[in-house]
């Protein structure tokens, strides 16, 4: 049976993991390469990379850090961040990532998309969509500059169409619960998984393990990124695939 | 020397990656001389069955159907296993290698697609390719067409109905998903293949 799948999520800014809440307040949490092994030894299913280096020159560093975490992870292993170009995504791949992630660039240029797909195939894009609730609708508007700029788009419908356009799975993330522990939007989850064929990747708010069994089941996530090794203890991701199972999620347990 | 075939399916640094974990001789080559003289060959792989295309262009389709026919061990992996049944649904007009027989399908509309993630084997028995790996192990895929379920299938896979996870015959093997993407216990199976002496 497909497994549900538990992302561990990497934030690295400068060469160095760090975690914010809700885009802020960051604090310095390790080496990335140590930590990637380290999750995956844990039960991870995959490793997410996502560089959020605030300046280019901070940036330079991504391949260095990509090529040393590449190489001791023999799990699928994604990395996001500042990827503007078709230029850019082959550095990274060429570096040892198997996905590349794109947002902000996939808005502004979505043919950037299909340029990829069409080198690497559909399964080595992900479009990432940071999402946030409009005020008093059921509705979600895509922010992109790691949440600082409305675009005035529909977060599902930007979605299908990165779809269409090749990409192979979803990262979606709630602005409004990231970093908050307060569980998943399994309302936006839900929306945007059920209007796509591919894989959704809910994103933001995860915490206990209740919040995982709910984006699962009433979300109809098909992965759940754990984004906060603070919120989120390395101890705890064997913990969490066995109380998963125990609530009757497939998951990929032992490992 | 074990040949890993770059006909520019994806991204080979993964595969290249995992087998220089387990050992130091293999070479990523579009060389069809190189393929010739390799002690083992594997054919990685994603992306449209169409690209199959190039290896028959670069040479490199007698050239790997010529070291088979003399015994060497061949890996297909993901796409380079659906090349070695006879042909695809998603380019008809393409043949495989004809090596196992049938023709890779679609996924039923009934499941998302393509098919990502942790999935379960049923493995068969006296498999070489699989030795050490227990039944109901957990390996990676990702792929929008799958090969059926043929008499040198060793493991099955369910989604949306069962498909062939694993081929096996001789000298011949082929592996839908990734191992060198799917933990120890894919690296486990790369180390059976790297060790067979056929």
């Amino acid at each position: 049976m497909l497994t549900k799948r538990i992302i561990a999520c990497l934030d690295v800014s400068a060469g160095r993991v760090v975690k914010g809440v809700q885009f802020k307040q960051l604090r310095d949490a390790g080496d990335p390469a140590e930590l990637a092994a380290a999750h995956s030894k844990a039960g991870a299913d995959e490793v997410v990379l996502l560089d959020i280096s605030a300046t280019h020159e901070k940036r330079t560093t991504l391949a260095d850090t990509v090529r040393r975490t590449a190489r001791q992870l023999f799990i699928p292993f994604t990395v996001g961040g500042g990827i503007r170009s078709l230029d850019d995504a082959i550095a990274v791949f060429e570096a040892g990532a198997d996905k590349i992630s794109i947002n902000s660039a996939a808005l502004a240029n979505p043919s950037l998309i299909t340029r990829v797909a069409d080198r690497y195939g559909s399964q080595a894009v992900i479009v990432a969509i940071d999402a946030k609730r409009i005020k008093g609708e059921a509705r979600f508007e895509a922010y992109v500059s790691g949440g600082r700029n409305p675009t005035g788009r529909d977060a599902v419908a930007w979605a299908r169409e990165a779809e269409e356009r090749g990409a192979g799975e979803i990262l979606l993330t709630s602005m409004d619960r990231d970093g908050t522990g307060a569980g998943f939007d399994c309302d936006l989850t839900r929306a945007c998984s059920e209007g796509l064929k591919i894989p959704v990747i809910a994103s933001g708010g995860g915490g206990d393990t209740e919040s995982f069994v709910d984006v699962f089941q009433r979300g109809k996530a098909d992965a759940a990124l754990a984004a906060s090794i603070f919120h989120f203890g390395l101890h705890r991701l064997g913990g969490l695939k066995q109380e998963l199972q125990s609530a009757g999620i497939p998951v990929r347990w032992p490992c | 020397m074990i040949a890993v075939i770059d006909y520019r399916a994806g991204n080979l640094t993964s595969v290249k990656k995992a087998l220089d974990h387990l050992r130091p001789d293999a070479v990523v080559t579009c060389d069809p001389g190189v393929v010739a003289r390799a002690a083992k060959i594997i054919l990685p792989g994603v992306g449209h069955f169409s690209v199959t295309a190039i290896l028959e262009q670069a040479g490199l389709r007698s050239a790997i159907l010529d070291r088979i026919n003399q015994g060497v061990p061949f890996l297909g992996v993901c796409l380079g296993m659906q090349w070695m049944f006879e042909s695809s649904a998603e380019a008809p007009g393409i043949p495989g290698l004809g090596l196992f027989p049938g023709a890779c399908g679609r996924f039923t509309e009934s499941v998302k697609s393509p098919h990502v993630g942790w999935n379960s084997l049923t493995c068969h028995e006296g498999s070489r390719l699989l030795r050490g790996i227990p039944p109901g192990s957990f390996v990676y895929f990702t792929h929008s067409y799958s090969a059926p379920v043929v008499e040198q299938t060793v493991a099955r896979c369910e989604y949306g109905g069962e498909f062939s996870a694993a081929v096996e015959q001789d000298n011949l093997f082929g592996v839908q998903f990734h191992p060198e993407k799917s933990g120890a216990l894919g690296l486990k199976l790369l180390e059976n293949f790297c060790g067979l002496s056929c």
